[in-house]
C-alpha cells in the first residue's frame, strides 16, 4: 500500500496535492483496494461551481459496492478528468497519478495543512483492517 | 405452532410505547358492534357445490371471448397463441424466485436477456431493462431518470395531451414532493409544435405517446430536435405491438422509451398483471432503474447470464438509489418473449397490419354514419376517437344489450372537450361481421 508523503490525506479516504491554491484531489491506494475492480466514475461536480467540504463531487462504482467521493476542503472546481469515465480501471493501476478526479482553487490553503499526512493516514488505514 | 413472531412483552412494549394499556384500548376508535360482528354465514358445503356457485358466478361476468369488444384505451384484446401459457406455466419459470443466484438461474436469466433483446430490436434502443409493472410506471420512472441526469437542476416536465391520462396520473403521484412541474397536458390542442414551444432551459424532459391515447401516429423527429437544442430529453411511450408496423421510434432520436407490454401476448385480465418496457441509449444505462441481465461467459469459458450493473439498484447503492425498484415482471416478460419469438418479423407485421387496416375500415363506415364523424385528423393505428350525437354511456348500453359488443372508452371524464367523444379500438379479434354489426348499431342508436 503507497501513502506518497507529499500528499495530504481525508478519514473518507480522499488524497489532495496542494500546489500554490490549486488542489488536486482522487482517492487513496487504500480506498481503491476496499473497493475493489473499479467499473464507473462520474464526476457529478461541474467546472465552475463552489463545494463546501464535506460534500459530494464524485461517484466510484466497483463490482461490489458504490461509494461517493468528498470534497476535502472548501474550494471551486476548475478542472475534471474527462479520461477517467472511459477509463476508470485506472483507479484501481494509479490512484494517484492517472486517476486525479478534479482539480480546485480552495477556499483557504490553510484548511489543506489541517488534513492528515501520510503517517496519520497510514495510521488510520491500519486501524480499519483490524 | 403458531406463527404469531410477537411476544407478550413485544405487545406490552409496543401498546406502552403508543401510550396505551391494552389491545381493547387500542382499537376503541373502532365502534363495539362492528369489532367483531357476527358474521352471517352459511354452513359449510361441498368442493362440488362451491365450484357450481363459482362456476355461475364467472359465468356472469361479460369477457372478450363471448362479446365483440371495441374498448381499448390502453388494454388490448389480442389473440395470445397457446404455447405462451405452455411456456410460462413451466414450474422452472412459474415458481422461479430473483436469479441473484446465477448458478441456479440460467433458465430464467436468459428468458429475460432473451426479453432484453427483443425490445430492444422492436424500439431501435441500446438498452432495454428486464421490465416494470406497466406502462405508466415506466413512463415515472423515466421522469425520474431524467430528473438525476440533470442532477435535479432542472424541474420542468412536458407531457403531450396524447399521453394515456393514467400514465400522467401516475407520473404526477410520482412527483409529488419532488417541487417538480409539469406542463403541456393542460390544453388538448397541444401538438408537436405546440410542446416545443414550451421547451426552455429548465426543461428535463418532453413525453410523447406514439401511437397516442386517441391512436394518432406522429413523426416527432422535430420535437426530439427541439429537444435536444435545450438539452431536454426526448421520452417516447409506446404501444409495442404497432411497432410491427411503424417506424422504430430510435429515428426520432428518442432517448428513453417505454411502454405498456399488455399488447404482447398477455391477456387483458381485468387491467393487470401488464408489464412495463423501458429502454434508453446506452449513455443513459447508469441513471436507468430496475433489473439488467448481462450475457457473459463463466469459468469455462461458457456463455451464461448474471444480473449486471447492479450497483445502481437500491439494495446496494441504498438511499443514494435514484429508484427504488429493484423488481421486474419477470412472467410477463417471459410471456411476451415467447409471443415475439412465436409471431417473428412477419407475425407482428402482420397483426399490426390487420389491427390497421380493420380499424380503418371500422373508421370508414363510421364516417358515413349521419350524426357520427371520426374526430382524428392525419393518420391512426388501431384506434380513433368518434364523435356521436348522444352520451357515449347511453350508446354502450345499446350495443351491449342488443349487439352483443362492447362499445367504446368514453372520453368526456378524462377530456371535458370530447364530451359525446368515444374512442374505438379494433384488433385482429374482430371480424368484419363484428364490424359490421357495430356500425349497424350506432346507426340504430342514434335514432331511439
Amino acid at each position: 500500500m503507497e501513502f506518497p508523503k507529499d500528499l495530504k490525506y481525508t478519514a473518507s479516504d480522499e488524497w489532495v496535492r496542494l500546489e500554490g491554491k490549486t488542489a488536486t484531489v482522487g482517492v487513496s491506494d487504500y480506498a481503491q483496494s476496499q473497493l475493489s475492480d473499479i467499473v464507473f466514475v462520474e464526476v457529478t461536480a461541474a467546472v465552475g461551481e463552489t463545494l463546501d467540504k464535506g460534500k459530494a463531487f464524485a461517484s466510484v462504482e466497483s463490482v461490489k459496492a458504490a461509494s461517493e467521493i468528498y470534497m476535502p476542503v472548501k474550494g471551486k472546481i476548475v478542472a475534471v478528468n474527462d479520461a477517467l469515465p472511459g477509463t476508470p480501471d485506472v483507479v484501481n493501476s494509479d490512484p494517484y497519478g492517472k486517476a486525479w478526479m478534479i482539480r480546485m482553487e480552495v477556499a483557504d490553503p490553510a484548511e489543506v495543512a489541517g488534513l492528515m499526512d501520510a503517517a496519520a493516514y497510514a495510521k488510520h488505514c491500519d486501524e480499519r483492517s483490524h | 405452532m403458531a406463527y404469531i413472531p410477537h411476544t407478550e412483552d413485544d405487545r406490552r412494549t409496543m401498546l406502552k410505547a403508543v401510550g396505551v394499556r391494552s389491545l381493547d384500548d387500542l382499537y376503541q376508535a373502532v365502534p363495539a358492534a362492528v369489532r367483531f360482528p357476527d358474521l352471517d354465514l352459511p354452513e359449510a358445503v361441498s368442493e362440488l357445490e362451491v365450484m357450481e356457485e363459482l362456476q355461475a358466478l364467472s359465468e356472469a361476468n361479460l369477457d372478450a371471448r363471448h362479446t365483440a369488444c371495441f374498448l381499448g384505451a390502453g388494454a388490448y384484446n389480442h389473440f395470445v397463441p397457446s404455447v405462451v401459457d405452455h411456456i410460462l406455466l413451466r414450474g422452472e419459470f412459474y415458481t422461479a424466485y430473483t436469479p441473484y443466484q446465477p448458478e441456479i438461474s440460467q433458465g430464467t436469466l436468459q428468458a429475460i436477456f432473451e426479453y432484453q433483446s427483443l425490445i430492444c430490436n422492436l424500439t431501435g434502443m441500446d438498452v432495454s431493462n428486464a421490465s416494470h409493472y406497466d406502462g405508466a410506471t415506466a413512463l415515472a420512472e423515466a421522469v425520474i431518470l431524467a430528473f438525476n441526469h440533470h442532477r435535479g437542476k432542472r424541474t420542468k416536465v412536458i407531457l403531450s395531451p396524447g399521453v394515456h391520462p393514467h400514465y400522467r396520473g401516475t407520473v404526477r403521484t410520482y412527483m409529488q414532493g419532488m417541487g417538480l412541474t409539469l406542463a403541456g397536458d393542460e390544453a388538448l390542442g397541444n401538438d408537436s409544435a405546440g410542446l416545443a414551444g414550451l421547451l426552455d432551459a429548465d426543461t428535463m424532459m418532453v413525453a410523447v405517446q406514439y401511437p397516442d391515447f386517441f391512436g394518432r401516429i406522429e413523426d416527432f423527429t422535430a420535437l426530439g430536435k427541439a429537444a435536444h437544442a435545450v438539452g431536454a430529453l426526448l421520452c417516447v411511450c409506446v404501444n409495442p405491438l404497432a411497432l410491427g408496423l411503424l417506424k422504430p421510434p430510435v429515428e426520432f432520436d428518442a432517448d428513453v422509451v417505454v411502454g405498456d407490454g399488455q399488447p404482447l401476448g398477455i391477456p387483458m385480465s381485468f387491467g393487470g398483471p401488464s408489464l412495463g418496457h423501458f429502454t434508453v441509449r446506452k449513455e443513459f444505462v447508469r441513471k436507468m432503474a430496475g433489473r439488467l441481465v448481462g450475457e457473459t461467459v463463466d469459468s469455462h469459458g461458457e456463455r451464461g447470464f448474471v444480473l449486471t450493473l447492479s450497483t445502481r439498484e437500491q439494495h446496494i447503492k441504498r438511499e443514494k438509489a435514484t429508484s427504488n425498484i429493484c423488481t421486474n415482471v419477470a412472467l410477463m416478460a417471459l410471456a411476451s418473449a415467447v409471443y415475439l419469438s412465436v409471431m417473428g418479423k412477419q407475425g407482428l407485421r402482420q397483426v399490426a397490419e390487420l389491427c390497421y387496416h380493420k380499424a380503418h375500415y371500422a373508421a370508414e363506415q363510421i364516417r358515413g354514419l349521419k350524426g357520427y364523424s371520426v374526430w382524428n385528423r392525419g393518420d391512426f393505428f388501431h384506434e380513433f376517437v368518434v364523435r356521436c350525437p348522444r352520451p357515449v354511456a347511453e350508446i354502450n348500453r345499446f350495443l351491449l344489450e342488443e349487439c352483443d359488443s362492447l362499445g367504446g372508452y368514453d372520453l368526456g371524464g378524462d377530456y371535458p372537450e370530447l364530451k359525446d367523444h368515444m374512442l374505438i379500438a379494433v384488433t385482429e379479434m374482430n371480424s368484419k361481421e363484428q364490424i359490421d354489426d357495430l356500425v349497424a348499431g350506432l346507426k340504430e342508436v342514434a335514432h331511439v
